[in-house]
């Protein structure tokens, strides 16, 4: 069964469309990675998918269940998900471990030891050992963003959603970020990731998805795509950007 | 420690000797400048005062040393009841305010009802005197003869739990406010509930940024209290006015107010350390 099927998905914003019927489909240990100018709806298609914003039509089905079906409980349906953003968005007035383990404790009830245990190895894992009780405020910004990940990743969700993680870094953060989410994929996660790092892109991506205007124009293995893109958006979006 | 090379421990330049005795001695004189000023102003007062032609029988009838003596136990064991009503005036803002301010911020249709009425009330009673609001409670309320005879002072708990719910409610709604709406999608997205999100992420961080103007708002309620006495609590302004009424003298007012400022002091000092301390965390900069 696909990890996420989405099927004639539309969002509008007032008079804006912004997404125009999109179809995708992730199976397990998928990395995605979608591409396009900005305003093309990357963000929207990700808030979409994690029921920040209501689609106004089509489906968003997750490992079988339509989690746009008004009847579903939108917190059990989130919680199946994990999220990045381009601006961390760590609580503040908490420790960095108290933020890893937030929803693991509220959400899914585990037990304060086993949440604890688990938030500790995977910063250890992931080279945050030493911030575990540190307030969130107080580390760099790629240090904020490797625990923003640890965060979404803590209760194995099905889904991880990224969105322009490292476009809010210093130059010189950007590769630990990027190599944490090379670890995630070789971890085996299913991901859907928003980015203008076409290297980063071409690296871990098994599939690219080019977006313009609110539609899916093409998709394709990274080497197609960045060797010999069909259409001509997908032409004029990569000249663009490699040129820049 | 690496590769042998020597490391000489810091020690000041002469550049920064310079500086800091620079500044040593600017700060030596602002220290002197606000001695003497202080020194020169209360010196102006106490002549103007002295010297002012009604100063005998002011300082008889309000600073009488044998009538504050003789009126203290009874002003001191009135203002342990203003002590109380403050206590659960004080729990019952916290819980009133509290909803208000969540009510206020509830989103969508559905809660129209709640909030335009959370709305309603913060604009009536931030409006109207706290003065008004306790004859209202107090002599209004109990006679509808309804509700069993209780002590005025609790009508008065009451009235001042009313307004100052009203006032803190805005003072917490504002800080909610503050909160980055991308904290409450932060909250959401790992599938925290609306409650849940409000609980552990909205009203912590909200309740930081307003701590001083809570505070603020406690001292003025700190003072309030004392206008229970209009009930006929007897309180420790009612006990000083008993008092008046004995000795002619004025001095038991005085004696009132300086245990209201007693009372007050420790939290308004607490005022200051916390507002300076958040300022410090929140920019380091000690020049601006
Ligand atoms: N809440 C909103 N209200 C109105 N318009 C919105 C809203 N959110 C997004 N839009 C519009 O939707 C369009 C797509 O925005 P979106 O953020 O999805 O683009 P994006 O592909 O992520 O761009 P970027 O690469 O700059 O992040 C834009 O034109 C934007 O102005
Ligand atoms: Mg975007």
């Amino acid at each position: 069964m696909s990890v996420l099927t989405l099927s004639n998905v539309w969002k509008r914003f007032g008079d804006v469309e912004v997404l125009k019927g999109v179809d995708l489909t992730l199976e397990e240990h998928d990395v995605v990675v979608l591409i396009g100018a900005s305003g093309s709806g990357k963000s929207t298609l990700l808030r979409t998918i994690n029921l920040i914003e209501q689609v106004d039509d089509g489906q968003v089905i997750l490992s079988g269940d339509d989690i746009t079906d008004p009847r579903v409980n939108v917190d059990k349906a989130r919680a199946r998900i994990g999220v990045v953003f381009q601006q961390f968005n760590l609580f503040p007035h908490m420790k960095v471990i108290d933020n890893v383990t937030l929803a693991a404790r509220r959400v899914h009830k585990w037990p304060a030891d086993k949440a604890r245990d688990k938030g500790v190895a995977l910063l250890e894992k992931f080279g945050l050992g030493d911030k575990v009780d540190e307030y969130s405020d107080r580390l760099s910004g790629g240090q904020q963003q490797r625990v923003a990940i640890v965060r979404a990743i803590m209760t194995d969700p099905e889904l991880l959603l990224l969105d322009e993680i490292t476009s809010a870094l210093d130059p010189m953060l950007v590769g630990e970020v990027l190599d944490l989410v090379r670890d995630l994929k070789e971890g085996g996660s299913t991901m859907l990731i928003a980015t203008h790092e076409m290297s980063f892109a071409s690296t871990v991506a098994d599939r690219i998805v080019f977006m313009h205007g609110g539609r899916i124009l093409e998709t394709g293995t990274p080497e197609k795509i960045f060797s010999a893109p069909e259409r001509p958006e997908t032409q004029e979006f990569l000249a663009r950007i490699m040129h820049r | 420690m690496t590769d042998g090379v020597p490391r000489v421990s810091w020690a000041p330049s002469d550049l920064e000797i310079a500086r800091q005795h620079h500044r040593r001695k600017a700060s030596g004189r602002s220290v002197l400048i606000a001695l003497v000023s202080t020194l020169v102003f209360t010196a102006v007062v106490v002549v103007v005062l002295i010297n002012s032609p009604g100063w005998e029988s002011v300082k008889t009838t309000f600073f009488d040393f044998e009538v504050a003596k003789d009126s203290f136990p009874a002003v001191l064991e009135g203002l342990w009841l203003n002590i109380r009503v403050l206590f659960f005036a004080t729990i019952g803002v916290a819980i009133v305010g509290t909803l208000l301010a969540v009510m206020r911020s509830l989103r969508g249709p559905v809660f129209f009802p709640l909030r335009a009425l959370a709305t309603i009330y913060t604009d009536l009673f931030r409006g109207v005197p706290v003065l008004i609001v306790l004859f209202l409670v107090g002599f209004g309320v109990p006679a509808l003869d309804i509700v069993p005879r209780v002590p005025a002072a609790v009508w008065g708990t009451v009235a001042i739990t009313l307004c100052y719910s009203a006032y803190i409610a805005e003072v917490l709604r504002a800080g909610m406010e503050a909160v980055h709406p991308s904290q409450r999608i932060a909250a959401r997205s790992l599938g925290l509930s609306h409650a849940e999100t409000l609980r552990v992420v909205v009203i912590p961080q909200g309740l930081r940024k307003v701590i001083p103007a809570l505070m603020n708002d406690f001292v003025s309620m700190q003072k309030d209290v004392g206008l229970i006495s209009v009930l006929g609590a007897v309180d420790a302004v009612r006990a000083a006015q008993i008092e008046v009424a004995v000795s002619y003298n004025f001095t038991p007012y005085v004696v009132a107010a300086l245990l209201f400022v007693a009372m007050s002091f420790p939290v308004i000092r607490l005022t200051d350390h916390v507002s300076a301390r958040m300022a410090r965390r929140e920019q380091s900069g000690g020049t601006v």
